[in-house]
């Protein structure tokens, strides 16, 4: 029941994702009535859990690796520390991103334990933040040009473009879930797969249902639950803020933004692109608002916007340096009090990690058996 | 899914549909001035019968897709502009059977030196509203190519002023009374009217296209 308690900052983290970037993915669709929110909901929610279910493993093996925490109370207090960053960076109305708290959060955790945090995951991870946005905006470029020259010479009426939009915005919603569940379940789960207060459970002796396998589903449902309880009021009280998007550039840009999460989750294309002597981008939770932002600004380019905020650019890089480093003092403070004033045991220096460690996450064909492996 | 296809094919049919019925309208109204001008009155009154119906037809038509439109949320970003178009291309027809029950209503005299530049005016008016029907069924369908049609509305709405302003001076040159010649100038600036509606659904159309390009 404890070990339950503890996993409340992690499903809090997926509760807070799923309520604030649940709209990333539908929000316009359902503003401009194109799509009804029960719809929406469902579809995307539906598609989150079974993301984070089948390609949840690549993001969450990364996180695990950056800093693998072997006790559940470091775990709750890492997720925790990630929750209130965002929080406060949010109530400062600072742009700050689960991914980016997470990330600080751990090294936090890895300081206080004395952990080297591996600059190479580091790195890694540095890169997909940067490339991220700047991918979702080469793809929402590319989608713009093409949706333009079939709309230019396909010679579709108003109406027909409307149900295709319709049918697009639902599979945007499908894909924009999948992806979000599979690369962001390492923000809300990966921190507790080392000390995952679960068993395998074996159904009938036909499948067995593994420690992971629940976390994630515990993660996704958070989302799920998020993204119905409170998801909609974000896009009622944010709607006005956003660039107005029309139907169609709205469903360029969360199949931009669908891509880039996919392609820095994607174990199985990762594993492909390596196979093939293809460079291959990390597995590596990438903000799902900055890939939509990354995606508008594409749009934006390609359209000859000239009132493009780019000031909005320096306060994602400047999210990029201020998020983790804030994430890290709070996990450092609330990991000494809670070892000092309440006696709990936060983790320790895992043995089988080293600071040159490269990462192999290992995802087997079936879901049914998910394992991390760290090469020294 | 097929409910929604089958629901957008209904949609088009009667978009279609009243679009057919302002640019068969258009044909009426210019035959029906001419049969008019030649003292053809049963064809006249065949003719008005039939502009009659094909009005009502696209009133019907036009509340059809309105309905359909807003009751199934369709087309938000261009509802309103299609609803605009609907509206003003419906005022298109209503001004042509207007035009034709003055005719029926005033039995206005047309003097022999006048039925050329008459039929003149009546063929560019419905050549006007004909242009018209090909901009917004391309704004439908093809909305790059709606300038290639806004362009004749406009030509065709100047020519039928030029025609317009020749009559005038023609008929205030006749030797008949000022209340003959009054009453013809506002015959021929109620044909006329039916470019200048065509030319107002121009103005409109050519923002919407912009809007509609992506």
């Amino acid at each position: 029941m404890l070990a339950l308690l503890f996993l409340s900052s992690g499903l809090f983290l997926g509760w807070s994702l799923g309520a604030n970037n649940g709209p990333n993915i539908y929000g316009t669709a359902v503003g401009t009535r194109m799509l009804k929110f029960r719809t929406a909901a469902i579809t995307s929610s539906v598609f989150i859990i079974i993301g984070a279910l089948i390609s949840g493993t690549g993001t969450s093996g990364t996180i695990n690796a950056l800093g693998e925490i072997d006790a559940i109370a470091g775990s709750f207090l890492v997720a925790l520390a990630a929750a209130l960053a965002v929080l406060g960076m949010s109530k400062l109305r600072f742009p700050a991103s689960i991914s980016q708290s997470i990330v600080g959060a751990i090294i936090g955790w890895n300081f206080y334990v004395g952990l080297h945090t591996n600059l190479n995951i580091v790195s890694d991870i540095l890169l997909a933040w940067i490339s991220g946005p700047i991918l979702a905006a080469l793809f929402a470029m590319a989608m713009f040009f093409v949706l333009r020259a079939v709309l230019r010479h396909a010679k579709i009426h108003i109406l027909r473009i409307d149900l295709y939009t319709r049918i697009g915005l639902v599979i945007a919603c499908a894909a924009g879930g999948y992806s979000l569940g599979a690369n962001n379940i390492g923000n809300v789960m990966g921190v507790f797969v080392s000390d995952s207060p679960f068993a395998n459970i074996s159904i009938g002796g036909l499948f067995t249902v593994t420690n992971i396998q629940q976390l994630f589903l515990l993660g996704g449902l958070a989302i799920a639950v998020g993204v119905f309880t409170y998801s909609y009021k974000v896009i009622e009280t944010v709607g006005g803020n956003i660039v107005r998007l029309s139907p169609e550039t709205a469903l360029i840009v969360v199949m931009a933004h669908s891509i880039v999460l996919f392609i820095f989750s994607s174990v199985r294309l990762h594993d492909f692109l390596v196979y093939n002597g293809i460079p291959a981008l990390p597995l590596v939770p990438v903000s799902s608002s900055q890939a939509i932002i990354g995606g508008l600004i594409g749009i934006g380019i390609v359209k000859g916007a000239r009132n493009i905020r780019y000031k909005i650019l320096g306060e994602i890089a400047v999210g990029w340096v201020i998020t983790p480093i804030v994430a890290g003092i709070i996990s450092f403070i609330t990991l000494f009090f809670m070892q000092n004033v309440f006696n709990q045991n936060i983790g320790s220096a895992p043995k089988t990690a080293s600071a040159s460690g490269t990462i192999n996450v290992q995802a087997a064909a079936s879901a049914d058996s998910v394992e991390f492996v760290i090469d020294e | 899914m097929a409910i929604l296809f089958k629901r957008t094919q209904m949609l088009e049919k009667q978009i279609d549909g009243f679009l057919d019925a302002v640019s068969q309208g258009m044909v009426v109204f210019k035959m029906a001035v001419k049969n008019y001008i030649e003292g053809e009155k049963d064809k006249f009154a065949e003719h008005f019968h039939t502009i009659s119906v094909l009005e009502n037809k696209a009133d019907e038509l036009r509340r059809l897709a309105e309905n359909q439109l807003y009751s199934h949320s369709l087309i938000p970003e261009h509802r309103g502009d299609v609803l605009g178009i609907l509206e003003h291309m419906d005022d298109v027809i209503d001004t042509a059977k207007e035009t034709l029950n003055h005719f029926l209503m005033e039995s206005p005299v047309i003097y022999p030196e006048l039925n050329k530049d008459f039929m003149e005016l009546a063929e560019v008016a419905s050549q006007a509203g004909e242009s018209i029907v090909l901009s917004t069924r391309a704004f439908f369908n093809e909305v790059n190519a709606v300038k290639n049609y806004l362009h004749k509305v406009y030509f065709y709405e100047k020519e039928a002023d030029k025609i317009t302003s020749r009559l005038q001076r023609k008929i205030f040159a006749l030797d008949i009374d000022l209340s003959h010649k009054l009453h013809l100038k506002f015959v021929a600036r109620d044909v006329d009217n039916l470019s200048d509606i065509a030319e107002g659904v121009a103005d409109r159309l050519a923002i919407y296209a912009i809007k509609r390009t992506m």
